[in-house]
């Protein structure tokens, strides 16, 4: 057996595993019967089917011939570490930090993702994008942001 | 005389000043986002939708669609000025467009995309207009049986229509109609897939896959590509008006463009994209011996898609607005917003909110004019823009879409999504499988449900209500003979050809 086409080898594959993990898991729900389907009959459906139309694209990777073996290529992984890495960062520094920390730390830690970093340029986009931000969404739209982080806000 | 009655409802709501203010707002937006490349209207309208709550449904509404046909105008004078589409729809526009560029005639391609569109912007919104009443009085005598059936009939019909391998589109619609069942089920109360966390029993909010998949995706897609080397020609843009035998050769292709574009717009799957890429087809077939070859700068393989995608923009808003089945990823983003403000869509809408149906509608073709006016006389402004690099960019779309994703229910739970949705993104587009087919199905997942079992419930139980039922047969076989149509080997081959053009 050769794969003949990464690409759809893995996708077919990962259709595959979910669907079948979606199937598994719906059978803790009440399936119910035609007459009156239960919350589990419309996903354990589902899943079967996905599971089905990855086995197609799987048999397709092993069989049909493709130029080049339709190579999946190298993974950038430096910018998929770094932005990743950086929305989990907002998401955790948000609440305690408020947008004026969290802001330049984001900006600049999603800067390194890129191929060319400077220092100069990225602290004038913390500078733009944090005052931005607070213009369009804390005044402008009025929605509800902390804004400085929480220990400055227990004296004051 | 209704059309004309409903249509002065339509320009009253539109022309208010607030509603004006957004319309105009949503169009500068969408001129924003169809100029840089990288960025598109699917992730902007995503970024946008947690800033909707506090507006009324009208104006969000109109600012949102927009954006969608902003971004046509603007996409195209990226493609025109660097070579680089700034929309996926304006792909074609970049073969004939960038060449006339190249040859010191950027003026007269960026004249003939902007006047196009114009054209078929308002052919566009006459014909939603005029088609919207009687779509509407069908999609009443539905029933839960047709309305899945015109469901299956959409997704299917919005795959076949992309580009790529079918079985892997049906595969990500089917896994989005999966992740639209991580949810409470609305007939018992179960909680499914929840793992015991409190936020999914809520389900997976749209704006989370969609900013996740479309915005951050792309972005680490983006960078991890080589840096390429634009040449932009900025100095060379005057003499915008032109010349008369432009005109001459333009016009045929403007009406071909948009008579193919209005029709292709309704068709499931169908938009702005389809329409550019079946333009630029017909006028290499109808046009045989043009001045200039097709390809070297031709004006016809400008003016003719160009008019197709935003004849096709337009268009596209008619299933949407009177079935409330969205035919693409931006439309599902709509149907989305319509029910953050509380309104069913469907074809009550246009009963119950009239003021909102019509008002869109109107604004449409207000916006279309003012883009004309954004994208002609302004055009120094957007071509400055171009110039902004990606480096000072994308930081600023990371911050957009994270703020975004954060006040949609004000908590991080959504945000950890996020990260893990800007994963699978870049997993989908390292193994070729498209993520618009998967937004699709998980709008219209917990629909389609909460349909069958209905439908299956009056019936008994019996799965043979849906072809026994004449109209949602019809559905159902027209749905079946597309995807047979597609995989005949002549079609398929034809199809492939079609989609690599470039």
């Amino acid at each position: 057996m050769k794969i003949k086409s990464q690409r759809d080898f893995w996708s077919g594959l990962m259709f595959v595993v979910v669907g079948l993990s979606f199937a598994w898991a719906s059978t803790n729900y009440s399936f119910g019967s035609s007459v009156k389907p239960g919350p589990g009959y419309f996903p354990f459906g589902l899943g079967l089917l996905l599971a089905i139309l990855g086995g197609i694209v799987l048999f397709g990777a092993l069989s049909i011939e493709r130029e080049g073996g339709d190579r999946i290529g190298s993974i950038a992984w430096r910018p998929l570490v770094i932005i990743v890495a950086s929305i989990a960062l907002f998401g955790v520094a948000l609440p305690r930090l408020g947008m004026i920390v969290t802001l330049p730390l984001l900006v600049i830690l999603s800067s390194l993702a890129g191929d060319e970093f400077r220092w100069r340029d990225s602290l004038l986009n913390a500078v733009i994008l944090t005052a931005g931000s607070w213009v369009i969404f804390i005044w402008g739209l009025k929605l509800v942001i902390p804004l400085w982080p929480t220990f400055l806000q227990i004296g004051g | 005389m209704d059309l004309l009655n409903n249509l002065a409802i339509g320009f009253g709501a539109a022309l208010t000043l607030q509603n004006l203010l957004y319309a105009f707002g949503g169009c500068v937006l969408g001129t924003l986002i169809g100029v840089l490349p990288g960025l598109g209207p699917v992730a902007t309208i995503a970024m946008l939708l947690p800033s909707i709550y506090s507006l009324d449904a009208t104006p969000a509404l109109i600012m949102l669609a927009g954006i969608y046909y902003g971004a046509q105008y603007g996409g195209s004078t990226t493609a025109i000025l660097i070579n680089v589409p700034g929309e996926s729809s304006s792909v074609v526009t970049a073969i004939d467009g960038y060449q006339m560029a190249r040859k010191g005639r950027a003026g007269a391609a960026l004249a003939a995309a902007g006047l196009g569109s114009f054209f078929a912007g308002c052919v566009g919104t006459v014909i939603i207009a005029a088609f919207a009443p009687p779509l509407t009085e069908l999609a009443f005598k539905f029933g839960a049986a047709e309305y899945f059936s015109l469901m299956v009939l959409g997704l299917i019909g919005a795959v076949v229509l992309a580009s790529g391998s079918l079985v892997k589109a049906i595969a990500m619609i089917v896994l989005g109609l999966l992740l639209g069942q991580i949810n409470t089920d609305v007939m018992s109360g179960t909680p499914r897939f929840s793992f015991d966390v409190p936020e999914l029993s809520d389900g997976i909010g749209f704006v989370v896959i969609a900013m996740g998949v479309f915005g951050f995706g792309e972005i680490i897609a983006n960078l991890g590509q080589p840096a390429e080397q634009r040449e932009v020609f900025t100095k060379d843009v005057k003499g915008l008006w032109p010349t008369k035998q432009d005109f001459q050769e333009a016009w045929p292709s403007v009406l071909r463009g948009t008579a193919l574009g209005s029709v292709l717009g309704v068709l499931p799957g169908g938009g702005a994209l389809l329409a550019s890429f079946a333009s630029y087809t017909l006028e290499k077939k109808v046009v045989r011996n043009p001045r200039v070859p097709f390809g070297k700068g031709a004006i016809q393989g400008v003016a003719g898609p160009e008019s197709a995608n935003n004849a096709g923009a337009q268009t596209s808003f008619i299933p949407m607005l009177t079935l409330g089945i969205p035919p693409n990823a931006v439309m599902a983003l709509m149907v989305g917003a319509m029910t953050i403000k509380g309104i069913q869509p469907g074809p009550q809408v246009m009963t119950g909110n009239p003021e909102l149906f019509w008002g869109l509608i109107a604004s449409m073709w207000v916006g279309n004019l003012m883009l004309v006016v954004l994208n002609l006389p302004m055009i120094g402004i957007w071509i400055k823009l171009l110039t902004v690099p990606y480096r000072f960019l994308f930081p600023a779309i990371v911050v957009f879409c994270c703020i975004g994703t954060y006040t949609l229910n004000n908590n991080n739970f959504d945000v950890y999504l996020t990260a893990l949705f800007a994963l699978v993104g870049y997993v989908f587009y390292k193994l070729s499988c498209e993520p618009a087919p998967l937004l699709l199905g998980f709008i219209l997942g917990p629909m389609m449900e909460e349909n069958l079992r209905r439908a299956l419930l009056l019936s008994r139980g019996d799965w043979g209500t849906f072809v026994t039922r004449p109209l949602s047969a019809g559905l159902l076989i027209a749905a079946a003979l597309l995807v047979i149509v597609v995989m005949l080997p002549s079609i398929r081959s034809k199809r492939e050809e079609a989609f690599q053009e470039e």
